[in-house]
């Protein structure tokens, strides 16, 4: 738990995915698309893996992957990202982290 | 309950089981029964002259009521007979009902194709006859039916619409239209469970509808670009909302269609193996089905975005305006439709002039 915590707030926007989960890719590029640069973290390849994935259950995300983090917050899966942009708030929470190019 | 409508209710039973010779071994015992019972019956009823008024009348009184005990332990026996055969009657109907309407699908397909072309029958959308996929044949049957209630709930506000009625009274009826369309949401999962690629496909819409198919159903920026033009005048605020909701659900198509495109790619990259290689194939394709069951969450997550395009829509808008929209998505769709049905109806060969009806 304390892992996916530090490393949640080790950048502005952090997403935990699986290298074989083609969702998460989706959610990347997403973001990719709005202008941000997450900090990706594929648990299947950390040796703590199974902990992790345990951890972010617990947090309350709806699926272990992808599991994304704003501000250190967790924002939750792909549902409430997708609800998240829809809505237009998601643009508005990624305003600080927006890379200026 | 009149002691005579068991016997009514049974013959009833009769005369549906003329329908097939099959059936009829289970109803011919029963009709004998019926007749038997019925003859007796009539027999009571022949009246017969009494020799002496008061020894007979006590005599045909005892008669009397025993005849009755009896005809009403007979009709008590009928009954209960009648109530065992349609129970099995019943329960053998659900499941050839199933296997029938699979058939008449696949047979009404087939008239269409066969038709125009010379391909064979593609049974590969439910399995050859003998497996049925029943959560497919369900999907089927209660999508007709949705979309015969959509298109009813469209003409009910459509009425109200133009019937000038209150704000709230449209607002429920905007409200159990796109309501109805959660429900649709609801389905697909179902039936995503139990055959994606059958969903995924689109082969259960109208044929003119999968020339935009994506992911399982219709874009969300589409659904917008069929609403908005209907809907003159829009407040300056109410354009840009409609701007960044049309913005944020191309973007989360272009996102969603790329992560689809990996999954195809990395599918395409399990399959095309080495021939001559000596790699456990089996494992391949199991790792293979893993990644149609990925498929599923995409469908969700397209499904997601209709859902919460059309809410997030009619929150920007007015209810008139809500109204108005949908009542414009609802006819869109009619209209593609019975274009659709035109298109498979049309006369194949020219030079053949008189036209082929199914």
């Amino acid at each position: 738990m304390e892992k996916v915590m530090r490393l949640a707030s080790e950048k502005g926007v952090v997403i935990f995915t699986k290298s074989s989960c083609c969702l998460c890719y989706a959610v990347n590029i997403l973001f990719q698309e709005l202008g941000i640069r997450p900090m990706v973290h594929e648990i299947d390849q950390d040796p703590e893996g199974r902990d992790m994935e345990k951890a972010l259950l617990r947090l309350g995300c709806t699926a272990p992957v992808p599991a994304v983090f704003i501000g250190g917050k967790l924002m939750g899966s792909t549902n409430e990202i997708m609800s998240l942009h829809l809505s237009g708030s998601l643009t508005q929470l990624l305003k600080p982290y927006q890379s200026r190019s | 309950m009149d002691i005579y409508e068991p016997l009514q209710q049974v013959s009833m039973w009769g005369d549906s089981f003329k329908v097939e010779g099959g059936l009829n071994s289970i109803a011919s015992p029963m009709l004998l029964v019926n007749t038997t019972t019925s003859m007796e019956n009539k027999s009571e009823y022949i009246p017969h002259e009494p020799s002496e008024p008061s020894e007979v009348n006590q005599e045909t009184t005892n008669k009397d009521v025993s005849k009755v005990l009896r005809r009403l332990a007979q009709n008590r026996e009928a009954a209960r007979k009648s109530r065992l055969r349609k129970k099995a009657y019943v329960q053998q109907l659900e499941t050839s009902r199933l296997k029938l309407m699979q058939l008449e699908l696949e047979i009404g397909r087939a008239r269409k194709q066969g038709m125009c072309t010379d391909n064979a029958l593609d049974t590969t959308f439910m399995g050859s006859p003998e497996t049925i996929n029943p959560g497919i044949v369900a999907f089927e049957i209660e999508y007709g039916n949705w979309v015969d209630e959509n298109h009813r709930r469209n003409e009910e506000l459509r009425n109200v619409f133009q019937a000038n009625a209150s704000e709230v009274q449209l607002g429920q009826v905007v409200q159990n239209v796109l309501n109805h369309y959660t429900d649709l949401f609801r389905l697909k999962a179902e039936a995503a469970k139990a055959d994606v690629l059958y969903l995924i496909s689109g082969v259960w819409k109208p044929s003119v509808e999968r020339l935009f198919l994506w992911i399982g159903g219709a874009r969300p920026s589409q659904l917008l670009n069929l609403i908005v033009p209907q809907l003159d005048p829009l407040t300056e605020q109410q354009l840009a909302s409609i701007k960044k909701l049309h913005l944020s659900s191309q973007q989360a198509e272009d996102a969603l269609s790329q992560g689809l495109e990996k999954l195809q790619q990395s599918l395409v990259q399990d399959m095309a193996v080495d021939p001559f290689s000596a790699t456990n194939h089996g494992f391949q394709m199991a790792i293979a089905i893993r990644k149609f069951e990925a498929l599923e969450s995409f469908v969700s997550q397209a499904d997601h975005l209709r859902r919460e395009t059309l809410i997030y829509m009619s929150r920007i808008l007015s209810t008139h305006q809500a109204a108005r929209g949908l009542i414009a998505l609802g006819e869109y769709f009619h209209r593609l439709r019975t274009l659709g049905s035109r298109w498979t109806s049309r006369p194949c060969d020219s030079v053949i002039s008189p036209r082929i009806t199914p």
